[in-house]
């Protein structure tokens, strides 16, 4: 047993947990506010990070400001992208809603690699100290602000989702769109809203993957990690997410130990939380929190 | 046999009910449009004729997806990899137990349905997007399993296989491999017609419309989901072992998940639940990139193509022709071609009096 590589491991676990967590987290928004099944939302991590990359290299702007103006880019994309594709296939059924959002995932990643080309691309260096040391391991910085991010923008979300008015409006939405839009809430204004914030989320972490792995259309990949990570959590449940994030998280590297040491079969890391989403889908089709839906004659 | 449909409703059997093509002229013109692709060798080269052999290899995989998606109204985006396994299977078969390869394309296609049954089984419980996203998962995994399985597969490498043979006969170049395609081609879609006229057929439909209400008719829910399912593998089984052996060689990295989001592509363009429109679809599919291929080549060495940069990501402009030509259809032709081809002959029927 290699006991400091296993703690490594599971640290790193813990790290890209917490970003998984927040992708699935922005992935429910627009699942539970508008019944929309998002397969682009890894897009929206590689749109963000390959904006935010362009505005720190290309105009040479200080990170804060190149950050804001991906957030700000990152909200009309968001709304845009609901009012001109998914608000004309409102009713229509779940498979062509699907495919256009598999659509729009694949428009994009072509778009990007179009533009900004096929090699990953390192974002310029933020910090001034690169590790850092806790608890005898050896931590880069950028890790330790992606943690300190997730949790940040976790705990956001769940003040808007308990206080906020507009938060309080998207949950009655999800509730029952008609009760909701009697009591003057304006369901195409939250399916906006929550499209919106779900892209700006995900850029966030889309920017700290960029600025830990640099820039290139992996990326993608986050937004089919976060199917294992919502259906073990539930697809409608925000904690489900994140701590279905975190498990998959943990799983992936796990996986990557037990591979490493004992297994040697290779490309574990990649593989294990879909054999995981498979057995799960078997075993509990609506994951630890999410609604049960039973229908029988 | 009239030549055309009355106005009206003027049948007076089951068998005038249940036939495919109504009118002697529908019928004629099948014959004459496969007589047309069977002559197709003495005009065209051998770069068009790849194209035709591709729809139609194409077009009994998006059938297959159809059968899935479009009639019994199950989401799959793992059906490249069941085309891929397809296309394994017959390469190993002939190599591994020296199975002639005309025999082989039916086998690949039996094994590959008995894999889509094991994937399959978990399907009969799950519906809508849980199902879009198992299927998901069965595509990494069996992608996974195609780079790992080098006794199958020939691994990362790939593997050689042997052209098409019958009786002597080698089918090694586009001019002779589009025969088989065809007849395949013809065996597919006529099954495929005839299924939806059966007991079967009709309960993969009820399925579809009202699961509910075809489970208190007496249609067993989990048979049927998992039927499809092994049935739509079938198809793209046989597609892929065509497939195999027109290119005569396999690899993992074809079978993709863009690939499988091209045949969900197809299946919507060709238009949801229409067997003919499968065929529409593929040949939409196929024909995209040339089209955004021509476009490029037009444009070549002009102001645009410097700016843009249009020759190196010739690639690139493709996918996203893909993605864009989903979108589009979804939101301004969710019926797909098939309903375009039926509006196109109804003016025409109707012609000069369309109102």
């Amino acid at each position: 047993m290699d006991w400091s590589l296993l703690l490594q491991l599971t640290l790193n676990g813990l790290i890209v947990g917490a970003l998984y967590g927040v992708v699935a987290m922005s992935f429910v928004l627009i699942y539970k506010a508008s019944q929309v099944v998002n397969f682009a939302q890894g897009e929206f991590l590689l749109v963000g990070a390959w904006v935010c990359w362009w505005m720190l290299t290309d105009w040479q702007l200080p990170f804060w400001a190149g950050f804001l103006f991906t957030l700000a880019f990152m909200t009309v994309f968001g709304i845009v992208l609901q009012v001109v594709v998914l608000r004309p296939l409102i009713g229509e059924p779940v498979i062509s809603v699907i495919m256009a959002t598999i659509g729009l995932g694949i428009f994009f990643q072509a778009l990007m690699k179009w533009i900004f080309g096929v090699f990953a691309k390192p974002f310029p260096p933020i910090f001034a100290v690169d590790q850092v040391s806790v608890l005898g391991l050896q931590v880069q910085t950028v890790y330790l602000m992606s943690l300190g991010i997730s949790v940040l923008i976790m705990a956001g979300f769940a003040w808007f989702f308990t206080a906020s008015k507009h938060g309080l409006a998207m949950r009655a939405t999800a509730f029952d769109q008609q009760v909701a839009q009697s009591l003057g809430v304006s369901v195409p204004k939250v399916f906006a809203m929550s499209w919106a914030i779900s892209a700006v989320v995900s850029s966030v972490a889309g920017v700290v993957v960029g600025v830990v792995n640099g820039v290139s259309s992996a990326l993608s990949f986050y937004g089919i990690k976060v199917f294992p990570a919502v259906i073990l959590g539930g697809l409608d449940s925000v904690v489900g997410a994140v701590l279905g994030g975190l498990i998959v998280g943990l799983l992936e590297n796990w996986a990557q130990y037990l591979d490493a040491q004992w297994l040697n079969w290779g490309n574990m890391y990649t593989i294990a939380p879909f054999y995981a989403l498979i057995l799960i889908l078997l075993v509990k089709p609506y994951g630890l929190f999410g609604t049960r839906n039973i229908e029988r004659v | 046999m009239a030549s055309m449909i009355p106005a009206g409703v003027y049948r007076t059997s089951y068998r005038e009910d249940m036939t495919i093509l109504a009118t002697r002229n529908s019928r004629l013109a099948l014959w004459l449009g496969i007589l047309l692709v069977c002559a197709t060798p003495l005009v065209f080269g051998r770069y068009e004729l790849g194209l035709l052999v591709n729809i139609g290899i194409m077009g009994i995989a998006a059938l297959g997806l159809n059968i899935l998606v479009g009639f019994t109204g199950q989401i799959s985006i793992g059906h490249a990899a069941f085309f891929g396994f397809g296309a394994f299977a017959s390469a190993w078969l002939h190599e591994r137990y020296h199975v002639p390869v005309a025999l082989c394309i039916p086998l690949a296609g039996l094994m590959t349905a008995l894999v889509g049954l094991v994937f399959g089984a978990p399907a009969a419980r799950l519906k809508g997007l849980y199902l879009a996203i198992a299927t998901l998962a069965a595509q990494f995994i069996l992608e996974d399993f195609f780079a790992r399985a080098q006794w199958f597969t020939g691994g990362v490498a790939g593997r050689i296989t042997e052209p098409f043979e019958i009786l002597g006969w080698r089918a090694d170049r586009e001019e002779t491999y589009l025969y088989v395609v065809l007849a395949w081609v013809i065996i597919m879609f006529v099954g495929a017609s005839n299924l939806m006229r059966t007991r079967d057929g009709r309960a993969l439909v009820a399925v579809r419309d009202h699961y509910l209400s075809a489970e208190v008719m007496g249609i067993n829910l989990a048979y049927y989901r998992t039927l499809s399912f092994g049935i739509a593998s079938l198809y793209a089984g046989i597609a892929g072992a065509l497939y195999a052996h027109y290119l005569l060689f396999v690899s993992v990295e074809a079978f993709n998940i863009l690939l499988s989001i091209q045949f969900l592509g197809m299946v919507i363009i060709g238009g949801l639940g229409s067997v003919a429109g499968s065929l529409m679809g593929a040949a939409f599919m196929v024909l995209l990139p040339e089209a955004v291929q021509a476009l490029a080549d037009a444009l070549a060495g002009g102001a645009v193509d410097r700016a843009l940069r249009l020759g190196n990501s010739i690639s690139f402009l493709r996918e996203m022709a893909i993605g864009a030509a989903i979108i589009l259809f979804l939101i301004f032709e969710p019926d797909g071609l098939a309903r375009r081809w039926r509006l196109i002959k109804a003016y025409w029927k109707l012609y000069p009096y369309s109102h």
